[in-house]
This record gives C-alpha cells, sequence and structure tokens, in this order.
C-alpha cells in the first residue's frame, strides 16, 4: 500500500516537473572563469540576475567554473559527454581548439537584421582577430584585456626619475630600470626595477615583446608559427637579459599571481601585467601609481588577451538564439560600462565608452583609457590548433631560457620544432 | 540432483554477496584500467579526424619522449625525497607524543593539523612562504643572515625540492597516528621486562618497540609510495610543473597531456605506464618485504 503511493506520488511529481520545464521557457547554462582578484565572479551573477528579471521567458544557470584553463577542461569534458553548455566564456585563443573538436557553432546563423551587423561591427578591431576565421564569427569579445605597465611613482622620485614619466622604450625600461634597483648595505636587491612575470603562461607577456619587435608569433589560420625567427630570437634575449646581464629584474621565474602585491610591497617598481588587475591596484596599492602602454622598441605593441563568449553544439536553435540575446544583451554599452569599471577589463565596444557612467569614471581615472588607446597597437592573442599544446612548447622554451638550461636561440628553435610537428596537420 | 540443490543456492547466496562490491570495483577501476590499456593503441580522436588503430606507436613516442624520462626521474626523486623522511619524521613524532609530557594532546593536533587541511589551501600559504623578496622564509633569512632573496620555486634546481618538502610537511602527521596507535598496543610489559635486565633506551627502542612497528611500518611505507605518486595537488599551485618541467612528475603529466592537450591516447599510454609501475611496486612490497615482517 505504502509503496504504491510512494510510485504515485513520485510519478505525478515526475509529470508536474516535466509539464512546468516544457510550460517554463528557455533554459540556459552558461560557464564562466575568473583570472582576476577582486569580486568578478559577483557582477557576472548580478548582470545575469538583472537580464533573467527582465526577461521572464529565459532562465540562465551561470555556473563559476573557475580559471580559464579549468573552464575549457570543464568545457570540452561536458561537452563529450552530451551534456554542453549553450553559452560559456572561454580564451579567445582557444577558438581554433574548439572549432578543430568540432564543438561550437558560429554566431552568423543569428546574426540577420542589419541592427545585428551594426552590433558586430561595433567591437574593437583588435579583439575581433582572434574572434573570426575562414569568414565566421566564432567569439564574441567580453572580458577582454591586454597588458599595460603599472609604475610606482613614489619609487620614480626616490630615484630622480620624473614621476610623471614612464619608460617609452626597451633602452629606457633598462635605463630606468638600474636606476629603480636598490640594494642593501649587504648588496641584496631590495627592489628591482622591472617585474615582467614569467610563471605559468610566459608567452602573452612575452607577445608584447616580440609584437614590439614587429614580429608576429603565429599566422592567423592558426597553423604556422614563427618561434624561431631572428626578432623572436631577440626579444626573447631582451627578457634574459634584464636580469641576467641589467640586473633590473629578479632572475628565475617570476610568479604572475604575486606580481601585483610585490608591488604593493614595493618589490618591483614596474610592473607588467593585465589591464583586469586595474581596479585591483587602484584599491589597495599604497602609494601614486601611474599607467602606461608597453615600451616600443621597433613599434609600440601588445597582445590582446583574455575570453571571448562561444555558443556551443547540441543545443536547440530556440536556446541558441536565447543566448545570442544574452550576448548582446551583456554587451550592450550600459552593462559593458558596468563590468569594466568593475573590473578593468577593456570595454570591447566604442559605445560603451560613450556613456555617461563609462565617461564620468574615465575623467576621475584616466588610466583606463591606456589600454583602450594600446588597442591601435595590439595584435591578437598567440592561437593556433591544438593550442595550449603549441603555446605550451613555446612557453617551456621561455622558462628553459630564462632560467638558463638552453640558450635562447636552442630553446626557440626546439620549440619551433615541436609545433612544426604538430601543426603539419593542420596545413 | 535434489542432493545439489542447496549447494547452488548457497553459491548464489554468495556471489549476491560479494556483487554489489564487485560491480562498483569493476565499474571504477578494472573497466577503466582495461579500456585505458585499449585506447593506449589507438590515436587521439579529434573532431573531425576519429580515433584509428595505431599498434605500440603512442609506447614508441614515449620511450622517445625526452619528457616523460625527465618526469620518471623526478618522481623517482620524489619518492625518494619525500617517503623516507615523512616515515622517519612521522616515528620521531610518534615517540615524541607518546610520552608523558605536558600539553600532549595540544602537540598531538599540531602535528595532526596539516593532515586535517586541504592540500590546495595548504599550497597557497607555501606559496606565500615561498614567494620571493616579501615571503616568509626570505623575511626571516634576510632579517637573522642578511641572506639575499630566494626564488625556490622560480628556478629549476630547487623547484622540485620546495615541493618535495612540502609533501613531507602535509604527510609526516598522517603518518604519525599509525605509528601513535601501534605504539600503545605493545604491551607495556615487554618494556618493563627489559628495564629489569638493565636494557638501556636505545636497546629497548631497537629490539623490542622497533621490530614490533615493523608491521605499521610496511602499512605506512605501502602508502607513502602510492602517495608520491598521487599526492600532485600543490603542484598546481606551487610550480604549475615548471620551471621547463623541473617539478613534473607522472601523474601531473597524465593530466597535462590529457586534459590540458587533450592527447587521450598518448595520456591513456603514459597511464599504462604508471600502472605497470604501481603494480610492480606493490607486488614487490608484498611478496618481498611481506615475509621479513613479524605480525605477533
Amino acid at each position: 500500500m505504502f509503496k504504491t503511493s510512494l510510485l504515485k506520488a513520485v510519478a505525478a511529481a515526475a509529470l508536474t516537473m516535466s509539464t512546468w520545464a516544457s510550460a517554463q521557457a528557455v533554459e540556459l547554462q552558461f560557464y564562466f572563469p575568473v583570472a582576476v582578484g577582486g569580486g568578478a565572479a559577483e557582477v557576472i551573477q548580478d548582470l545575469t540576475n538583472e537580464y533573467v528579471a527582465a526577461n521572464p521567458g529565459v532562465k540562465i544557470d551561470a555556473v563559476y567554473a573557475g580559471s580559464y584553463q579549468d573552464t575549457i577542461t570543464k568545457v570540452i569534458t561536458a561537452s563529450r559527454g552530451g551534456n554542453a553548455p549553450q553559452l560559456s566564456v572561454a580564451l579567445s585563443a582557444d577558438m581554433f581548439t574548439l572549432i578543430d573538436e568540432e564543438l561550437i557553432v558560429p554566431f552568423d546563423d543569428y546574426i540577420k537584421t542589419d541592427a545585428d551587423k551594426a552590433w558586430l561591427n561595433g567591437f574593437y578591431p583588435a579583439f575581433m582577430e582572434n574572434s573570426q576565421t575562414g569568414g565566421k564569427t566564432y567569439g564574441i569579445p567580453f572580458q577582454r584585456s591586454t597588458p599595460v605597465m603599472y609604475w610606482n611613482k613614489e619609487a620614480f622620485k626616490e630615484a630622480g626619475l620624473d614621476p610623471e614619466v614612464a619608460p617609452a622604450t626597451w633602452e629606457e625600461m633598462v635605463s630606468f630600470g638600474q636606476k629603480l634597483t636598490k640594494k642593501d648595505a649587504n648588496g641584496n636587491v631590495t627592489q628591482w626595477g622591472v617585474r615582467i612575470p614569467t610563471s605559468g603562461f610566459p608567452y602573452w607577456l612575452f607577445q608584447g615583446l616580440t609584437t614590439q619587435n614587429d614580429v608576429i608569433l603565429a599566422n592567423s589560420d592558426g597553423n604556422k608559427t614563427n618561434f624561431d625567427d631572428p626578432k623572436v630570437i631577440e626579444a626573447a634575449q631582451y627578457l634574459v637579459d634584464l636580469s641576467t646581464k641589467h640586473g633590473v629584474m629578479e632572475p628565475g621565474i617570476v610568479e604572475w599571481g604575486a606580481t601585483p602585491k610585490a608591488f604593493f610591497e614595493r618589490q618591483a617598481a614596474i610592473m607588467w601585467t593585465t589591464t583586469g588587475n586595474l581596479t585591483n591596484v587602484r584599491k589597495n596599492a599604497p602609494f601614486e601609481f601611474g599607467v602606461a602602454m608597453l615600451p616600443a622598441n621597433k613599434r609600440r605593441g601588445a597582445p590582446t588577451g583574455g575570453g571571448n563568449f562561444y555558443l556551443f553544439k547540441g543545443s536547440s536553435d530556440e536556446q541558441l538564439a536565447a543566448a545570442v540575446d544574452f550576448v548582446k544583451w551583456i554587451s550592450a554599452p550600459e552593462q559593458a560600462a558596468k563590468w569594466t569599471i568593475a573590473t578593468g577589463y577593456v570595454a570591447p565596444r566604442a559605445d560603451a565608452w560613450e556613456t555617461a557612467a563609462m565617461q564620468a569614471y574615465a575623467a576621475d581615472f584616466p588610466a583606463v583609457t591606456v589600454a583602450r588607446d594600446q588597442l591601435n597597437h595590439a595584435v591578437a592573442e598567440l592561437a593556433t590548433y591544438q593550442n595550449q599544446r603549441v603555446t605550451g612548447f613555446l612557453n617551456d622554451a621561455l622558462a628553459a631560457a630564462i632560467t638558463g638550461q638552453k640558450e635562447v636561440a636552442t630553446a626557440l628553435k626546439d620549440a619551433q620544432t615541436q609545433a612544426d610537428a604538430v601543426l603539419a596537420d593542420y596545413r | 540432483m535434489t542432493a545439489r540443490l542447496p549447494q547452488t543456492r548457497e553459491w548464489i547466496h554468495g556471489w549476491l554477496l560479494v556483487l554489489p562490491a564487485l560491480v562498483f570495483l569493476f565499474a571504477f577501476t578494472h573497466i577503466p584500467a582495461v579500456a585505458t590499456i585499449w585506447h593506449s593503441f589507438f590515436s587521439t580522436p579529434r573532431g573531425r579526424r576519429p580515433s584509428r588503430f595505431i599498434g605500440i606507436e603512442n609506447y614508441e613516442k614515449m620511450l622517445a619522449d625526452p619528457v616523460f624520462w625527465k618526469v620518471l626521474g623526478n618522481n623517482l626523486w620524489f619518492a625518494l625525497g619525500t617517503i623516507p623522511t615523512s616515515v622517519a619524521i612521522a616515528l620521531v613524532m610518534a615517540l615524541w607524543v607518546n610520552d608523558r609530557l605536558a600539553g600532549r594532546s595540544l602537540v598531538r593536533m599540531a602535528y595532526f593539523t596539516p593532515t586535517v587541511l586541504p592540500l590546495i589551501a595548504v599550497a597557497n600559504i607555501w606559496l606565500f612562504f615561498y614567494t620571493p623578496g616579501f615571503g616568509l622564509f626570505d623575511q626571516i633569512t634576510g632579517a637573522l643572515f642578511g641572506w639575499p632573496q630566494s626564488n625556490m620555486l622560480g628556478s629549476p634546481a630547487s623547484a622540485l625540492n620546495a615541493v618535495i618538502v612540502v609533501t613531507i610537511w602535509k604527510e609526516a602527521g598522517f603518518f604519525m597516528i599509525f605509528y601513535l596507535a601501534a605504539l600503545q598496543s605493545i604491551p607495556v610489559s615487554l618494556r618493563e621486562a627489559a628495564l629489569i635486565e638493565g636494557a638501556s633506551r636505545r636497546t629497548i627502542f631497537w629490539r623490542i618497540t622497533f621490530p614490533l612497528l615493523m608491521p605499521t611500518t610496511l602499512f605506512v611505507s605501502i602508502n607513502a609510495v602510492i602517495n608520491s605518486f598521487r599526492l600532485i595537488d600543490h603542484i598546481f599551485i606551487l610550480t604549475d610543473g615548471g620551471p621547463d618541467y623541473a617539478s613534473t612528475v607522472l601523474l601531473f603529466y597524465i593530466y597535462e597531456t590529457a586534459f590540458k592537450y587533450w592527447e587521450t591516447g598518448y595520456g591513456a599510454t603514459l597511464t599504462v605506464a604508471l600502472l605497470f609501475m604501481m603494480a610492480l611496486l606493490a607486488i614487490g612490497q608484498f611478496f618481498f618485504l611481506d615475509r621479513r615482517i613479524h605480525y605477533k
């Protein structure tokens, strides 16, 4: 008796659940990573809630998926298991990987009206470089960044430098750095001149140096790298020389995560890091600081970086259309401005910078415009097929060169050979 | 016929009783292991290219892979660095907190704390200790001896050793608990008898305590060996395997190959190598060490 009534109850519950689900409109799952300090996860959650409140027909389950690396792992695993999310933010540089795995669909099918096309054309071209390939748009820029240079104005003053002028060239960075490097009575360094973090993913900041040396690390088809180009070797040599020859940077691998802290603690007077740390630095730096574009050598230059929205296969048309609508909403000027102010990520569209909120913010804190202006000199982040593998070769080569395990040229030639072996299949 | 029926029923009962355990054992251990071996003979499927049978190509690749050998060497060094030291420290700590001393529970708790903490959290604390310049170690050595700042995690010579220190710190407290339990089960009469005979503390330890602890030592060292292949959580936080694979161990390399580079075929091959080594070690320990240990 008890058993049958229990079964009935279960069946009834299941029935109501299913009718409820079909009456309820579109349900979306949305993965996002967070790669910087501060409350980025809360801001995404708040924005999502705001959208859902305004659109009762859609239900969005926003899932914080860890770092970029964790997110891509989770997305690929979920997709292979047949539970792909409809929408995810992932590294723009992982576009080729996701295409190669046949996991994503282009946005083009959902960009129909002229208004839609105008929206698509409103993004900064530097950000679209690794969002489009083969004439299709696979990614919509969202938490996009670019590395910038932060400097400690007090340290500049103490070293007899003009606190308002950042080094503008490679030579200046070395000469300023030598003045800024301080030693105690025992000859131990208490403050380094420059800090370019090299742990984890050194290729990204290194790409700043190669771009300034006027060379591109990989072609736009993502199937050929130039790791052993003489200009790339020269750039790597410059990076290595900063600690070994000029003595302005800490030797060995320099930790990425500890870099803002080292800056706050006056361990380094100049640091290179993502603009995504801007709000973090503004809140926590106990001294006046400046933000500048990365210094130039043959030209100015920096990579872009950060995450794009991707649409995943295995979802219904209705779901994908709803997902695209959400992406449009969250990248609209007001929302993009809110996001930029909260984190420091570069608002990816010019119209976001024209909002009242953004203009007031930029007037109060002019440093935010540095990253935007640097976009004129920016190139696409290194992205190839089997991206993690290929950039991994470059990371290993840089680590080997920085720690003196290999000659710079040998290390990069080895990396090129390894990359060729992997990419030959894609040509 | 009728006489055999109860026997059949017993047989069915027996199998039914072990069935739940067997199902889980097969679902989560044996089937994945066999599938791994199977996959190691296939190429990695990519979206546009399905996997195909390639025979022992993956194994040839593994034997020619310099990173594999480097990682294997690292693993050996990691095992040599962690196992004897953590077991020895555990024994010393257990002997120490087994004695009657003031604040004994407090000391026991202090020794056991590292075991309770999640390894990822622990690694984040140690990351701060090791930070060049303003990290705890550099602040202490700088203030006391005026040493220059060190970059333990960022130089290939010291990265693995820095990781080993964290592992020992984490593991010793766990092993101490087993030794402590074993020490308390040693009859006091043995020690008293030895004292009447005029034996020194040293003799008591080497002739009575240590031999009676041997079963525990075997258990602890098997665990330590397994852990030396298994404990990699902190590597993700501390060094991410770097610089240039200096602190990568085999399991970390497998994770990287399979879930970062998505070379699942080659990842399976590396896993087979790991399985093979673990099996050899387990067999070795049970068949050779077990014979030399007195359980009573």
